[in-house]
């Protein structure tokens, strides 16, 4: 089977075999991280540009250091350093780095839509590394990768994911996407933090903590946002703790070997105890590794091959 | 010159519908004859005589859509008087309100004699202006409504936001009753639009898009209901798009409250579903709801709570529109399209020929109080409608300066065929 798609814009439009295909040729990728030269061949006289329109510190380094272990040139642009802030369109800048011939555009944005935005408009493949509160596919993927790794499956899991739905790009993508490959996933908020049918998308709206995770295999929180404190979603980050707080207590009705994710940065003591985060089951390091496997497996598959059947 | 229109159906609801010739001369309707009676032209071409030949065609009561952004002065990048009014002409439309959020602000009258000077020089559709209630539609002070009436504003209206301060509401409702002149209310609660750019339901949820939910537009029309009530002003209220405020509006008018309101194509033909690939040509405030919102909008139409169809003409050019959807400018273009998708709902037997009449001239005219009767003496504003035209949607055939429609490439039956202003032709299908 060859990839066929040029761009990976969100998980919707991934088929199960798709996601597959990714996962294991993201397995296979993760090897050339543990060798003393971590770098292949593979991409080499390859250009990627790292697009980045939102702070970001922990993605951009996970695709820059994908990038480089395949010997792909990275360069990466920042919001500051992009004619943006001199008022030029998201659609003239990414022309204007078509004209340079890249092979991949990595695109973080603010505006939902941005990547499909300029998806149609280059010939480069574009990957989506979060676009506003729309689609977040490489983080859903690796999340997928490290369940598969450490329970050998998605289908028939509980996945239990906590924390601001409404304003989660991430959510929405794992949602989606543990979905897709049969999981059964649980979501839990407060009811300001709950996206108005987000149930369509493939999830069961559960009324409290506890139901959420009651036998959960996998439980995933979501970083509150303390830069929302002023906003009107919760009254305060101990309340917030106090009702959906992951803590040692709760943490006895999940399912034995649970294990718990957290796509970061993480608010200590605020969804998530120390020592929970600090736990056996705890794989949110493991994540970040992971992800630079899956973000391998992403350029290859796409600049790797030869031409796309949807390019255009 | 004389105009001598023949063949056609002659439509003015509750006064003319048959078979009839009607002659135009001096820019008046001189006369409605029985087909075949002695009239010029009868016996073939006379000089100075301009033979329309109209069979199978339906002609009416000059169309006006009271709700259109002209954008000059001061967004001619958008779209001029002059290409406003032939994208009006070529809808179908012999009048237009002009919305007041022009730069500067129509908000006093020196900006409303401009507009007017400007349309008149033009000689094409006629424009109707609207006022801002506040000054810079700032919502903080009254604009000099009486002096902008004097220089011919027929409403007022701080279109494109509302007008948050509910005391100042009810006193610009209670001036604006002694001097004769209703309020266009753009109902939206912007507390509650927090910032959305489309409507809040599953589709924004699956785009990742901020919704705006129903309650923005109903919470604002139920105030504005009761501040009617009390001062016994005119209310009209603009592109009304929920279910909630079709509603609202229909219990209010049976307990007699003073309340009239328009809705928009879009509204009775496209819901949020049908938000494609971030197109922000499918962005506008209020937003595409949904179809039960739609339904309830047809329901509205149907049984009069819908008074009349307004296109919420709003142009912007591809700088504002080609960009994120959530940066992208609020609003399509509507004119060269509001008569179309209007017809759809004769075609689909929701609304007769003569309600639909009523929606797109007649009512519309009562609100600003203009004439399109069409009876002996009365000025030649008409509208020849061919309603068996089936064409495709072209924006690149758009007389407007700006193409930002959702329509493109939908299959429409129904266009305007000729529209006569003041006894002129302003234009013509095939002579353009």
């Amino acid at each position: 089977m060859r990839f066929a798609k040029k761009d990976i814009l969100d998980i919707e439009s991934l088929d199960p075999l798709e996601i597959s295909m990714i996962l294991d040729t993201a397995q296979g990728m993760k090897e050339i991280s543990e060798r003393p030269v971590k770098k292949v061949p593979t991409l080499r006289g390859k250009t990627i540009v790292l697009f980045f329109q939102e702070p970001s510190t922990r993605t951009r380094l996970s695709f820059d250091t994908a990038a480089k272990r395949l010997s792909a040139d990275s360069l990466s642009i920042s919001k500051s350093s992009s004619s943006i802030v001199k008022g030029e369109t998201l659609i003239d800048t990414a022309k204007n780095l078509e004209a340079m011939k890249p092979d991949v555009i990595v695109l973080r944005h603010p505006s939902s839509g941005a990547a499909h935005l300029i998806a149609g408009r280059v010939k480069a493949s574009v990957i989506n590394a979060g676009d506003g509160i729309h689609a977040h596919p490489s983080q859903a993927l690796l999340d997928m990768m490290s369940v598969r790794e450490k329970k050998g499956k998605i289908d028939g899991l509980k996945i239990s994911i906590i924390g601001d739905i409404a304003h989660s790009r991430v959510a929405r993508s794992d949602i989606a996407g543990f979905s897709k490959m049969g999981a059964q996933v649980f979501i839990c908020a407060p009811p300001t933090m709950i996206p108005m049918g987000i149930e369509k998308m493939g999830c069961t709206v559960s009324p409290n903590m506890e139901t959420c995770i009651e036998g959960a295999d996998v439980i995933m929180m979501l970083r509150i946002q303390k830069e929302r404190q002023g906003n009107i979603l919760f009254p305060t980050e101990r309340e917030y703790a106090t009702l959906f707080g992951l803590n040692r207590n709760r943490l006895g009705l999940a399912g034995k070997d649970v294990l718990i994710m957290h796509p970061g940065p993480m608010n200590r003591g605020v969804e998530i105890s120390s020592d929970v985060a600090d736990s056996g089951g705890s794989i949110i390091l493991e994540q970040v590794t992971n992800g630079v496997a899956l973000r391998m497996a992403l350029f290859y598959l796409v600049a790797g091959g030869g031409r796309h059947a949807d390019s255009h | 010159m004389q105009i001598l229109i023949k063949g056609a159906r002659v439509l003015d609801p509750g006064s003319i519908d048959g078979q009839k010739d009607i002659l135009i001369q001096d820019g008046l309707i001189h006369a409605i004859v029985d087909p075949g009676a002695e009239s010029p032209g009868v016996n073939g071409p006379e000089p100075g005589l301009e033979v329309i030949d109209a069979g199978g065609m339906i002609l009416v009561p000059g169309l006006i859509d009271i709700h259109v952004h002209l954008r000059e002065p001061g967004q001619e990048y958008k779209e001029t008087i002059e290409t406003g009014l032939q994208a009006a002409a070529r809808g179908g439309f012999t009048a237009v309100c002009s919305m007041p959020n022009t730069v500067p602000v129509n908000d006093n009258s020196q900006v409303t004699q401009f507009i007017l000077q400007r349309a008149r020089e033009l000689g094409l559709s006629r424009v109707y202006p609207t006022g801002a209630i506040t000054r810079g539609s700032k919502g903080q002070t009254l604009a000099e409504i009486y002096d902008m009436q004097q220089a011919g504003i027929v409403a007022v209206t701080d279109d494109g936001r509302p007008l948050e301060n509910s005391n100042l509401m009810r006193r610009a409702l209670e001036y604006c009753k002694g001097l004769d002149i209703p309020i266009f209310v753009h109902a939206e609660d912007m507390e509650l639009v927090d910032g959305g750019s489309m409507n809040e339901g599953q589709t924004a949820t699956f785009l990742g898009i901020k919704g705006i939910p129903n309650a923005a537009e109903s919470i604002m029309v139920v105030r504005d209901i009761a501040l009617s009530e009390m001062t016994g002003a005119r209310v009209h209220f603009c592109h009304i798009s929920t279910r909630e405020s079709v509603e609202a509006i229909r219990k209010a008018k049976k307990r007699g409250v003073n309340v009239t309101c328009e809705t928009a194509p879009h509204y009775f033909t496209l819901t949020d579903e049908d938000i494609k690939d971030y197109n922000a040509n499918f962005k506008m405030n209020p937003p595409l709801r949904s179809e039960a919102d739609r339904q309830a909008v047809i329901e509205g139409l149907v049984d009069g709570t819908i008074d009349l169809i307004a296109s919420d003409h709003a142009p912007h050019s591809v700088v504002e529109k080609d960009v994120e959807f959530d940066r992208a400018a609020f609003g399509i273009v509507g004119l060269e399209t509001s008569l179309p998708l209007s017809l759809k709902l004769v075609q689909d037997k929701k609304l007769t020929m003569e309600a639909l009449v009523d929606k797109m001239a007649k009512t519309p005219a009562r609100i600003i109080k203009a004439s399109n009767d069409i009876k002996q003496g009365n000025p030649a504003d008409l509208t020849l409608i061919d309603p068996d035209d089936t064409y495709v949607i072209d924006p690149s055939t758009f007389k407007s300066r700006s193409r930002n429609t959702p329509f493109a490439g939908m299959k429409v039956r129904g266009s305007a065929f000729l529209t006569v202003v003041a006894g002129k032709i302003v234009y013509q299908r095939g002579k353009e």
